[in-house]
């Protein structure tokens, strides 16, 4: 949000010496600073004597200083948590954070303060908590203070947050631990009597040495196995309850007979346990269900802080006429809310008095911005363009656009048939071939080759242990760890874990046309614009909110704001007898009454026009042909009017296009391709986009796209790009050759071994020397997953 | 060869020692901001 106001190169005729901003850096045209807000900030962080906060951001030196901006103000009372003794407490997400001199400088300002008992910043998630005595008003005074020095503060709901998610990694880091702990200890008792066993090495080893080590192993493997392999047991319990399988069941089984077998050989005072294997394996298991976790953990957290900066309270008028800041789900029908110009409206509704033009990109695909007047029918989601309105809510019930499309939602994902992973094909065919050549084995020595039960049994057991899908079982977690990670570093959230293996089967990619072929909102019409009128105009527009001035000011990059600006609501901006706004206001007669505008009136001057439309994203054409050469097919399914349709295909090189769909019609386009046997990509960003996106096989949205798509999506993307859709095309089909090669190396290794468990030459420093190397051998090939960052 | 009884339970309460300072650690969150801790060595608390 910071960056938008410089973007793009600084116009040659500007003749000012560019001066960085002493708080942002950003160009400020021969002043000191770039706006008051920066100029406000610097002051406040070095009353506070905090100057040296611009030192240490230094060691970081591509991030800037947020830049202050106006914010809204929050009803925090339903955030807030109040503990027994009297204090308060408040998860906010901290939007501007980039480096750990933002973490101090926050930490440090909030530490000033009398009535803080303590404020955190969490770098990871990007959370401040912050806990407080005395009034809960005084939350509001505290995070001003915060806002004064550029970054946002968005309330989070504490209750929502605290989520299954964090109890189940901790349990499986706690498994982990004990884990480890066991294997090392094992490990070093087994070596022992190895070395024990090897006859003329250290003089041999007793027999009631040998059973004392054995029976150490067992007190420390026994309890650790019954508390680690939970997970394991619990997830293959479920999945042969159901009558299935997956790749749990052959982990559980073969951990669960190796224990007792070994228990056994303890008893009976024998030669071999495999103690150190089942720990190690368990250990080596639960790292990798640790960091997948993990990664997707990360992913999901981003997603939900990127819808977090986005929620708003709604306005609302008061029948006494004053005004409350409520949250958009406080509102009750009927209740009359307040739209300023530029905001996003909130609630489904009638508007009452005012008229505006509202941009319904988000919701409909409508790429002209429609003009409402009193009595018209407004929808949550959509931008007002124009002046004030004021809007008498409708029931939220069934009737409205929202509740349609989640209905549409939740009926496409019904009808998604179930995607089995390949980790849990591969185990379907893995468990019963490896219990039946077990069990063979044992019948083999038993019946044919005449030897004592024990012995039989020991040798199946070897078996087993050999074949303990360790390295099979790591295969996939390990690429998928790697390849989210590498994918979260570029912006692209995984947010499905299945999501990874079915983009490497897509072979029709189809876009959505508003808001994710084009940019997320209009953009200036560049052909004939005099510069000198555009930056005279743009010293105006740097005043305001409004999107289209943002627009406006984005082309035109570095300018000084006018300081004598005044802003009328829905009308335009003036400085002295210089205007900027719509025709009426400037005076001029309209060139195209449904495009939106503005006009530029100066004395001496013949008026000038600024025309906006929707702009193609920057790559858009070239993503689509490198799409292309990837052999994927690339169509357009849109809502919005053939025209204008057809002429954004054209310009993004796109044959198959479709016009005018409804959100049905949508759906019905993607089944209708899946029905023809093709795996498709949506990608689209409108709330109209949800149901198909829950329709395909795979879904990506942008990250401004409506909430709604951007839950339902399993790929969301951040920055302003469409180069991640080829991006994560190219690491999904990467992954899956990774993932099929670590297959074949896990089961190259088993046809290896397998012969030697089943002629009974496998002792246990050769079962655990080969589980591990094999598990290496996986691990380090995954790394081949990640891609070289363009 | 009784020392080796000594040795056995010196290394498992030190193990057991290292396990249970994991456990706390995890328990008191302090592996929940891995990024942020790793940049808050760079600054004293007290350094203006």
């Amino acid at each position: 949000m910071t960056a938008l106001a410089y973007v793009g190169p600084i116009p040659k005729m500007d003749r000012e010496p560019i001066t960085a901003c002493a708080h942002c850096g950003q160009p400020a045209a021969g002043r000191r600073f770039c706006c008051g807000g920066c100029e406000s900030a610097f002051e406040t962080i070095q009353g506070l004597g905090f100057g040296a906060y611009y030192a240490r951001r230094l060691l970081d030196p591509d991030t800037r200083a947020p830049r202050p901006e106006s914010a809204e103000r929050w009803d925090l009372v339903r955030f807030v948590q109040t503990d027994a003794d009297g204090s308060h407490a408040l998860v906010l997400a901290v939007d501007g954070l980039q480096c750990g001199a933002c973490v101090w400088l926050i930490e440090s300002v909030l530490g000033r303060e009398k009535a803080v008992v303590s404020g955190r910043v969490n770098m990871t998630s990007r959370r401040l908590k912050l806990v407080w005595s005395g009034e809960m008003a005084e939350a509001d005074r505290l995070i001003a203070m915060i806002e004064r020095l550029g970054y946002r503060l968005i309330p989070f709901d504490a209750a929502a947050l605290a989520g299954r998610h964090d109890r189940t990694e901790r349990a499986l880091v706690r498994a982990m631990a004990v884990a480890g702990f066991a294997a090392i200890n094992v490990m070093v008792l087994s070596i022992g009597v190895w070395a024990g066993q090897a006859s003329g090495w250290l003089d041999g080893m007793g027999p009631a040495t040998r059973d004392l080590l054995h029976w150490v192993s067992a007190l420390i493997a026994l309890p650790a196995i019954a508390y680690a392999g939970m997970p394991f047991f619990a997830s293959a319990f479920a999945a042969l309850r159901r009558f299935q399988s997956n790749m749990d069941v052959p982990i559980s089984v073969g951990v669960i007979l190796v224990t007792t077998m070994s228990l056994v050989e303890a008893l009976n005072h024998g030669d071999h346990t495999y103690f150190d294997s089942a720990v190690t394996l368990l250990f080596f298991l639960l790292i990798g269900r640790v960091m997948d976790h993990r990664a997707r953990g990360q992913a999901r957290a981003t997603a939900e802080q990127l819808l977090t900066l986005r929620a708003a309270d709604v306005t609302l008028l008061l029948p006494d006429g004053g005004t409350v800041r409520r949250a958009q789900g406080a509102v009750q029908p009927n209740d009359r809310v307040l739209v300023g110009m530029g905001e996003r409206i909130g609630v489904d509704g009638i508007v009452e008095r005012g008229s505006s033009a509202i941009d319904s990109g988000l919701i409909s695909g409508e790429s002209v911005p429609v003009v409402v007047g009193p009595g018209g029918q407004v929808f949550a989601g959509t931008l007002n363009l124009g002046a004030p309105l004021t809007i008498r809510a409708t029931a939220a019930g069934g009737g409205t656009l929202l509740a349609e499309c989640v209905r549409l939602i939740e009926a496409a994902e019904s009808r998604r048939s179930r995607f089995v992973v390949l980790a849990d094909r591969v185990a379907r065919r893995y468990a019963p071939t490896v219990h039946l050549a077990a069990l063979l084995t044992f019948l083999g020595w038993y019946f044919v080759g005449d030897a004592p039960m024990a012995q039989a049994l020991m040798i199946a057991s070897a078996v087993l242990i050999i074949t303990c899908p360790c390295a099979l079982a790591l295969a996939v977690p390990a690429v998928q760890v790697i390849a989210t990670s590498a994918l979260l570093r570029g912006g692209i959230l995984l947010k499905s874990p299945t999501a990874l293996e079915r983009l490497a089967l897509v072979d029709t990619v189809v876009f959505d046309k508003t808001g994710t072929l084009t940019e997320p909102s209009l953009g200036l019409v560049r052909d004939t614009i005099d510069p000198e009128a555009l930056r005279v105009a743009a010293t105006l527009a740097a005043n305001s909110r409004h999107p289209l001035a943002r627009a406006l000011v984005a082309v035109a990059g570095a300018v000084i704001p006018a300081d004598d600006v005044v802003e009328e609501p829905g009308r335009g901006l003036r400085s002295g007898n210089i205007r900027l706004g719509s025709a009426r206001f400037c005076g001029v007669a309209a060139a195209d009454p449904d495009a939106p505008e503005f006009w530029l009136t100066r004395p001496d001057h013949a008026p000038v026009r600024f025309g906006f439309a929707e702009t193609p994203r920057s790559d858009a054409a070239a993503t689509i042909a490198r799409l292309r050469t990837l052999g994927l097919d690339v169509r357009l399914i849109s809502g919005d009017r053939a025209g204008a349709v057809e002429s954004m295909a054209q310009a993004c090189g796109i044959q198959d296009w479709t016009a005018g769909c409804t959100p049905v019609e949508k759906v019905a386009a993607i089944d209708a391709l899946t029905a023809s046997g093709r795996h498709v990509l949506m990608v689209g960003d409108g709330l109209n986009d949800g149901p198909s996106l829950a329709a395909a096989s795979v879904s990506a949205s942008p990250s401004t796209a409506a909430d709604v798509s951007q839950t339902v999506a399993d790929i969301v993307f951040q920055r302003n790009r469409l180069g991640p859709v080829v991006e994560i095309i190219v690491m999904a089909r990467r992954a899956r050759a990774v993932m099929r090669q670590n297959l074949m190396l896990s089961i190259g290794y088993n046809i290896l071994m397998v012969p030697l468990a089943v002629a009974g030459w496998v002792t246990p420093w050769l079962a655990a020397a080969a589980m591990s190397s094999s598990s290496l051998l996986v691990i380090s090939n995954s790394f081949r997953a990640r891609t070289k960052s363009e | 060869m009784t020392v080796i009884l000594y040795l056995l339970g010196a290394s498992l309460v030190l193990g057991g020692g290292g396990l249970a300072v994991f456990l706390w650690a995890l328990r008191t969150g302090q592996f929940e901001d891995l990024d942020g801790a790793s940049n808050r060595i760079l600054y004293d608390e007290n350094d203006r």
